[in-house]
Parts: C-alpha cells; structure tokens; sequence
C-alpha cells in the first residue's frame, strides 16, 4: 500500500538531492563582467585571458566571466547571441566584427552610441581613418576594435616557386592565370580554397585586384551595379580563377586548405593573416624560409581589413563596468597584452612594434603606412550588413555549383536592394 | 502478470472477497461520495501537462506561424501582416529549392539504406545466432551517442584529403586496395553529396529498424511456421509467404518514423559540415537565415513548412496506431 | 538525430488465438529444428560473416574514437587515423576532463531530476488517459502525441524569451538557466513518457481497478497505491530514454545556460568547435561524454530496447 507513496517520494527526494548542486552554480551576480566573444581558438583563448587578468587586476572584487561559445565558425555564438537579445537579456559586452555586421544591432538600438567614449580617449587620432571611416554607422560609433587582420594575402612556399621556376608570386590576376597554366602543366594545383566562406573571400580579393580601392567601396556601398561592365568582367576572373582551383574537392576548413599548399598538391592560397600563427605554431613553419606571403594580386598598396571589436549593449547589468572594459580594449596596454599572442596586429598606430616579429612585424608596417589604402572586407562583416552577407551566401553557394553568372550577379544586385 | 501485478492483485482479491461470516458484516468504506464527473480528478491530475504542452508546443508552434505572416526581420520583432507574400518568396527561392531536392535524396538514400540494412540484419538474427545479444548491442549502441561525439568521429571518417592527406575511410579502402572507391562524401560537386550523410545516419539507425524488423518478426505465430515446414515448405518460402506479409504494419510505421526523423534532421548536418551548400536542408537554412541573417521571418516561414511536411508524414502513422490498436 | 521519436510504435493486431495455441517463440537455436530443416553450413558461415563485418561496420567509429584518445597528441592526425597509438597515453583525457568537468556536474544536476519527474508525470498522464478518461481524451492523446515530432529550431526563440521572462534564464536566474532547461526537458519529455506508460496501462486489466474503486479509493489514491507500484518497468524504460535525451541535448543547453552552468554536450561542443581542433582531446572527450548514457545502455539495455519498442506487444 504504502510502496506507491513511497516510490514518489524518493523520487522527488532524488532528484530534490542531484538537483541541489544546480544552485551551487555560481550564476549572475552583480559583481562581473560577463564578456561575449568568438574567441574560443588558440591564440586568442590565451589574449583574452591575458586581458582579462589585467581587467581583475584593475578592478579588484569583480570576476571577468568569458562567455566564449565556439563552433560553427561562430554560428553558435550568432544565435545564442541573437537568443539573449531579442530576450532583452544582454551580456555586458559582446563581440562583433567592426563594421556593417553591427548594422542590425544598431537599428534595432541594441547597442550604445560610443563616440563620447572615442572623444574622451582620443581614439579618432590614434586609429587609422580607413578603420573610423568603416566603424561609422549612421554617423555615430558604436564599437571599439581590439585587433586588426589582413584579408588581401596569397600564402606560398618559396621553395615549390623555385622548384616551378615562377619569378614570384602573381601581381595581379592575369598573371596568375598565366602561372597557372604552368602549374597545371606540372601537375600540381594552382589555388586551393576550402569551404564555402573562404570561396567568398577568394571572391572578395579577386573583386578588390581588378577594381581597384575605389570601385571596390563603391560597390558594396551601392555606388555601382553588380550588373555593370567591370563587375562583370571582374567576376568573369573569378570565374576562371575558380576554374584553375580544386573547389570540386575543397578542403573541410582553412587549415587543410593551407595544408595542401605546404604538402606541395597546391601552390597558392588566398587566406587572412590568422594563418601565420597557424602555420608557425602548428606547422612549424618559418616566415620567410618555409612560408611566404604578398598582397593578393592585384592588390598590392590596399589594406583589406577586418577587425575583431567590442560593443556596449543596451540594457547590460553593469555599464559602467563594460565601459571600463572597452576603454581597456582601446587602450595600448590591452591592444599589447592581447595581439602578440592571438597572432594580430593592434588597431592603434602607437601600439609598441617591438613586440611584433615576422609576418605580424611586416603587416604592422603597412597598417601604420599613411599612404596604405584601407577598406573593409566583406567576408567578415565590414562592408556588408548580417542579411546582405547571407543572401550573399546563398547565392554564391548556388552559382560555385551551377556556374550561372549572370544570375550570381543580378540575384546579388537585387538582394543589395531588399537588404538596406 | 509481473510479480508485483500478482502481489498487488491478491491483496485486492484478499480486501473484497472475503466471506461474509454470519451475524458479522465485513467493515467496508462507504463508497465515498462523488462530487461532479467521475472523470474530472483525471482530468484535474493531467491538466498541468496538458496547459504545459498546450503552451510549449502548441502555443509556440503557433508563435512560428503567425511570424511567418509577418515581415519580421533583425532583431526587433516586427509583427506586421504581409499575408502569404513569405511562403510565395519561400517557393521561388534558389536555395530553398534545391535544400528541398537535396532532403528528398537524403531522404530516399537515407530510409531505403536504414530499411534495406536493418531489415536485413533483422532477418540474419531472426533465426537465432550465437551472440545475438551481443550483436543486437553493437548494432544498436549508436542511439546512446549524442550527436556531437558522432559528429566529431565522422567528420574524420569521411575527410576528403588527396594524395598523402588521405584521410579516413578513403585511406581505409587505399591501404585493403579499393582506392578506387575513394570519395569526397559531401563535399563532392554532384546532387548526390547528400547521400554520403546517409552513412552516419544510417550508423546512427539502422540498428533502430532492426529493432522493430526483429520484433514484428519474432511476433509472427510460430504455430504458423510449423504449420507451413509441415506442409514441406523452405524455410525461405516460409519466410516470403508468412513472415514478410505479418511484417507490413512494422514496415509502415517503421519507414513514416525513418522519413519524418529524415525530414527533421538537423543536429548531424550541423555538426558536419555546416555552411556547406550542398548539403543544405530546410532545417540548416531555417537555422542560418535566422540568425546569420536575421530573417525571422523567412525562418519561421521554412519552420512551418517543415511542420507541416512532419504531420502530413506522422497524422496518418499516428491515426492508423491508434485506430489498430486493441483495447 | 530525434531520438524521442523512435520509440512510437503502433501495437501490433494479435493474430486470433484459439484456446490453449499460445505464440511460441521461434527455436532459439537452430539445432533444435529437425535436421532436415536446419540451414546448411555454408548458409550459417556466410550468415555469420555477414553479421559480424556489420558488427565491424559499426564498431569502426569506436576503434577510431578509442585509438586516438590514446594517442600522444602529437601523434594525433586525420591521416593516421587507423594507426593504433605507438604508447598508450592518457594526456588527452588530462587536458579535456577539466574541461568537462563542470559540465559533467550540471548535466548530472540536470538529467536525474529531468528524468526522474518526467517518467513520474508521464505515469500519471499515461495512467489517467488509459484507464480514467474523460471526454475528448481520445482526442487530447494525439494532440499530446504529436508533441514528439515538434522540430525544435521553431521553438528556440519562444522558449528562451519565455524563460528569461519568467527569470529562469539570464541573469535573474540563480541556478545559471539549469532550473529552466531542466523544466524544458520535463516539459518537451511529457509526451514521449505519457505514451510509454499509456501503452503500459493499457495492458493492465481492469478488474485491479475495480476493487480499488469499490474501497472507495479516487484517482489520485488508485494511482499512487495501485499504478505507480505496477508500473516499475515502464519507468526503468521512461527514465532511461528522458536520461539519454536530455544528457544529448544541446540546442536548448546551448539557448539556456552560460559559461557556469554548461551542460556537458555544451563544453565538448567548445573544445570540438573553433579554429584548430585539439582532436585528440576532443576524441577523449567525446568518448567521456557518451560513457553514462552507454553505461546505462550497457547495464540496462533491454529497458533501452523495451523504450524502442514503446508499444509492440511481444517482449523478447
């Protein structure tokens, strides 16, 4: 009689006893700063972690609680992210590409007006105006960048162009289609590319060789058509740049994409500048010796950036604490302690050069250069905003299977439309 | 009866049939009195799972339908009607379409493959080996995994690296001499990458099928059977004429469970090669346009249409269960 | 893949009985068919060599899953997937199981309760749509039942604006969002354990039913003192399927909870995830992660195989 009564109550007592260690989780509290990121990776887990002792350090009582979600090359992160503020329930700072990635959030008043903040730092004079010119929304700024990467690169071994009896790496794109004839000839792949993303940014640099800075802005800020004559012609390049390429058996992700160019089943690779700190670390590679690196054709005297950067959402538990954390990732001392180690150059152009060898000491160089022309990458979120950036996906992915220019280009044109 | 059926049914009998002794009239409780329906203290016991379930599925599921009517896009919600205008755009739309050819080739690749094999296995056990429980184990351990750590493993087997980046199965079948076999799975460049998914799905299930193939079998009355090796028949015609016919409810409700978990799947694509175009479905799009792109609505758009594609699949199978049942 | 759903099974129509002819399961072994009926050797060899390259098949995942936690981490690649570890090394669980480790405490934390009262709520719901209904409850049941094939991405958005609402998510939330995501397995379990207790009342007779309402007893007390002792196998059944579910779960974990109170699906998605993946830990990592619910798929199987099966009648 009593074995019914008794069954439910141990029940409940069970779970009652394996459910208590749920509150011994230290959940919220007021006295943290809960940081958004990306950045879960190797490299960057340690920068953060750095700038994170250094934020405790600074403001003693306060726990630094890095709520990093990786996977999915930060889709996860993205729709967690996407979870939490349509809730109204935002981290105190959260990560975004600067730039037009930002845009939604900024419309849909998420995230806080910052220019106060970059008046009081002096921060306009201390980043380079390419970058404050793509970090403007709507005239204000609303996110401070900690780092800077390099999109326009084409990576090779010196070694596999001297075995090739190729001068160097292609200037611009009609040069390399000629070196891929050579290559082709050998045997050998001329350009590896990986999965989708990174066909993208193939496009991007390909886009950026053969129109030039000035078009290149013009055309994600509408000024010029997909559907006009250069454009036209620019992606014919692509297209027949793809065609010399292995996308018909892409590599899984970036790093088996490089890989190919340094077991020598591929010559060329176009890929950002996190790729140093891949190949040096994981690969053991030496700048110079082992890998080498130049502009993306074409592009030589153009800084194709993207930038890592923190916002201040609205509605977040401590604003005054993120404050303080911002000004931190602003500030030279936070932009020293985490670059070095992530493998990335600073956004400052005070920050301390001796710190930056190899590869990141050359790209630091053409950072600072007054006459460098800086603008904004599309693949990562600068010059396109979330929905452009997606229609554009799809439609690329379409056109790589089926070939379709000409339906890449207007589908592409009318997507810019709907998505302002 | 279980023993505890057996216990407790005596103890009953024990309460309400004793003899009624002269002079002496067994205590027994005045039947207590009814307030309202006899049915309403069930009800009042099931009614917080029902409020539970009306809101968390129902209401929610509605929550996606009534967005999908709208042209809600980045994060502030914008629940302005715009009719059918999304589930025109949704038929029209490249990539919808061709998520929708790729679900139907991983659908038939994927079902056929769990339903030949795990019949097929199920056929194997049926008459009895040494081992089966081992076996049926090994088969069926794939349902415990969770589908990240199935991901992570598969990911490896069905690497597409050439030369001396062989990697996986494609090594596999290079080092016992079928290199020619060897595959890019779904980062192939043909309509048929899909079906490469179909391999960790099928691990995933076909033990499933087997499970239900195994049990409608061992169902099948074996006066039947010996009825039939009377009569002198085979054991093969045996089983073509008095199992395989006893089997087709099994089959039914085992392909409608197999086409609606193809349908929804969406954790495994995920996890494998998210982003990758031909392998997309309505789940992953769904997803990505979400949140990548912020287009609520078109995501609730494709939600719905996936819904409605599992209750056309699940309404009958669930209609034909419950009518088939005996009480 | 949906795992809830694979236990929906119709019953199947038992074939008309006369008296004293009971089912009988097939020989189990072969050897005890008469001779003449026994399959030959040839068929039995190519039978069993069948069955065990399958069992190969299957178990490959697992040799490469084994080998490579294993592994010294250098020796960790995608090409020498098949070679056995030269030394058998226990680094990569070193590195991984602190990683995992406050994940395994919430996902425990999580998954007992989740299961427990689950199974507990289902009884009653399978226990009252089986033997007390009430009008319309032929039409409540399905509607219940259909709750097993909700896609779950279309739910993401209300269920976390629901739960950040009602403070059991976010900041307002002292137990890290595990409170809200227990309730939410709970919540999404109902239907699957509503059916599998269902089906097992089902079976029992009504006669039991009877006595206990001629003492007068309601449908609170008949459930408690009558089903709930009954209904011990449909619980092993019920609690493992809602543990194993919730304990995979990572959609709704990843939507709830934070860094603190990640569940452990959660932490190995963080260290598969993201740019240049450990393998070798996320290998050991992946093999830590699946041991309880394969524990429990060892020790307890044929409850797993009864849970598959919700609904056909034989039991083998």
């Amino acid at each position: 009689m009593w074995k019914g009564r008794l069954a439910i109550v141990t029940i409940l007592f069970v779970s009652l006893l394996a459910g208590l260690s749920m509150f011994t989780v230290r959940g919220a509290s007021n006295d943290q700063l809960e940081v958004y990121s990306w950045w879960t990776g190797p490299g960057e887990e340690e920068g953060l972690a750095a700038m994170a002792k250094s934020f405790e350090g600074a403001n003693p009582g306060v726990r630094f609680v890095n709520a990093a979600v990786s996977g999915g090359a930060g889709s996860n992160a993205k729709a967690i992210l996407a979870s939490r503020l349509l809730a109204n329930d935002p981290p105190d700072s959260y990560q975004r590409h600067a730039g037009l990635e930002l845009l939604d959030d900024v419309r849909s008043g998420k995230v806080q007006d910052l220019s106060d903040m970059y008046r009081e730092q002096d921060w306009t004079k201390v980043f380079p105006k390419g970058l404050v010119n793509n970090l403007t929304i709507d005239g204000k700024i609303y996110a401070v960048p900690v780092n800077i990467h390099r999109a326009n690169l084409i990576w090779y071994s010196p070694k596999a162009l001297k075995e090739l009896g190729l001068a160097g790496p292609p200037k611009t794109w009609a040069e390399f289609l000629q070196q891929a004839d050579v290559i082709k000839a050998k045997g050998k792949t001329p350009l590896a590319v990986g999965p989708e993303w990174t066909q993208k940014h193939l496009m991007e640099t390909v886009l950026l060789g053969e129109l030039g800075a000035d078009k290149y802005e013009r055309l994600w800020s509408g000024g010029i058509s997909w559907l006009s004559p250069d454009v036209t012609s620019a992606l014919d390049v692509y297209t027949k740049v793809l065609a010399t390429s292995d996308v018909k058996s892409a590599a899984g992700d970036w790093q088996p994409q490089l890989d190919k160019v340094f077991s020598g089943s591929a010559v060329y690779a176009v890929m950002g500048d996190w790729s140093s700190s891949y190949l040096e670390q994981s690969k053991k590679l030496a700048y110079k010796t082992d890998y080498d690196v130049a502009a993306s054709p074409g592009t030589d005297g153009v800084y194709d950036f993207l930038s890592d950067s923190f916002t201040l959402p609205t509605g977040a538990r401590r604003p005054d604490l993120a404050r303080k954390w911002l000004i931190e990732c602003g500030s030279t001392a936070g932009q020293n302690l985490f670059n070095p180690l992530k493998g990335s150059i600073p956004a400052r152009t005070d920050a301390d050069a001796a710190l930056y060898h190899g590869y990141l000491e050359w790209a630091l160089q053409q950072w600072r250069d007054p006459k460098m022309r800086i603008v904004g990458s599309l693949t990562h979120g600068v010059v396109a905003n979330n929905a452009y950036n997606a229609e554009i996906d799809s439609a690329l992915g379409l056109f790589v299977q089926h070939g379709d220019q000409g339906k890449f280009a207007r589908t592409v044109e009318q997507q810019y439309r709907e998505t302002q | 009866m279980t023993v505890d059926q057996q216990d407790s049914a005596s103890h009953v009998a024990r309460h309400s049939s004793e003899p009624a002794r002269p002079g002496f009239a067994p205590p027994r409780r005045k039947p207590r009195k009814q307030r309202g329906p006899r049915w309403l203290p069930g009800l009042v016991l099931v009614s917080p799972s029902l409020i539970l379930i009306g809101v968390f599925v129902y209401g929610f599921l509605g929550w996606n339908v009534r967005v999908s009517f709208t042209n809600w896009r980045g994060l502030s919600p914008k629940y302005h009607f715009v009719g059918f205008d999304n589930y025109a755009a949704l038929l029209r739309d490249e990539r919808f379409r061709a998520d929708v050819r790729n679900l139907i080739v991983f659908t038939v690749v994927f079902v056929a493959g769990a339903m030949l094999l795990g019949f097929f296995m199920a056929m194997l056990l049926d008459r009895g080996v040494r081992g089966e429980g081992f076996l049926r184990g090994v088969y069926l351990f794939p349902m415990a995994i969770s589908f990240i750590a199935t991901a992570i493993v598969w990911r490896w087997l069905l690497d597409n690296g050439e030369g001396q980046d062989t990697a996986g199965i494609n090594k596999l079948l290079a080092d016992v001499g079928l290199g020619f076999l060897r595959s890019d799975w779904h980062k192939s460049d043909s309509i048929w990458a899909i079906s490469a998914v179909a391999l960790p799905a099928g691990w995933a299930l076909s033990g499933y099928v087997m499970a239900l193939f195994l049990a409608g079998m061992r169902g099948v009355n074996e006066t039947l059977r010996e009825s039939a090796r009377m009569d002198g028949a085979s054991e093969t015609q045996i089983f073509w004429h008095v199992v395989r016919p006893a089997l087709r409810p099994v089959t039914f409700s085992a392909l409608l469970i197999m086409v609606h978990i193809s349908l929804k799947t969406f954790d495994l694509l995920y996890a494998l090669d998210q982003g990758n175009l031909r392998i997309d479905t309505p789940s992953l799009y769904m997803w990505f346009t979400t949140f990548d792109g912020g287009f609520y609505d078109r995501g609730a758009t494709i939600a719905t249409v996936l819904l409605l594609g599992v209750a056309f699949v699940v309404g009958p199978y669930v209609w034909y269960s419950l009518r088939t049942e005996r009480r | 893949m949906v795992r809830a759903t694979a236990a929906v099974v119709p019953r199947q129509p038992t074939p008309p009985q006369r008296p004293g002819n009971l089912p009988t399961p097939p020989p189990s072994n072969p050897g005890d068919l008469p001779r003449w009926q026994r399959p030959g050797p040839l068929r039995t060899t190519m039978r069993y060599l069948i069955l065990w390259a399958l069992a190969a098949f299957f178990l490959m995942p697992v040799y490469v899953l084994i080998v490579t936690s294993f592994k010294n981490p250098a020796d960790v690649s995608v090409t020498r997937i098949w070679e056995l570890p030269t030394s058998l090394s226990f680094d990569n669980f070193g590195a991984v199981l602190p990683k995992l480790s406050s994940g395994f405490r919430n996902s425990l934390a999580l998954s007992i309760p989740a299961s427990l009262i689950s199974a507990l709520l289902g009884c009653a719901n399978g226990f009252v749509l089986s033997k007390f209904r009430f009008p319309l409850s032929n039409v409540v049941f399905p509607l219940i039942l259909f709750g097993i094939f909700v896609p779950y991405q279309a739910v993401i958005i209300p269920v976390s604006q629901t739960m950040t609402a009602v403070g059991l998510r976010g900041s307002g939330d002292a137990t890290g969002g595990l409170l809200g995501l227990m309730l939410i397995h709970i919540i999404y379990g109902l239907p699957i354990t509503t059916l599998i207790f269902r089906n097992h009342f089902v079976s029992m007779p009504d006669a039991l039913l009877e006595s206990a309402r001629l003492d007068g007893a309601g449908v609170l007390r008949t459930w408690v003192d009558l089903a709930v002792p009954l209904s011990k196998p449909a619980f092993a059944v019920a609690v493992i399927w809602q543990f194993t579910s919730s304990w995979n779960d990572f959609m709704f974990g990843a939507m709830m909870t934070s860094r603190d109170s990640w569940p452990v699906t959660i932490a190995l998605n963080n260290v598969a995830g993201g740019q240049s993946v450990p393998f070798g830990q996320a290998m050991a990592g992946a093999l830590l992660v699946s041991l309880p619910t394969l524990a429990i798929y060892v020790l307890l199987g044929r409850f797993f195989m009864r849970g598959l099966l919700a609904g056909t009648l034989q039991e083998h």
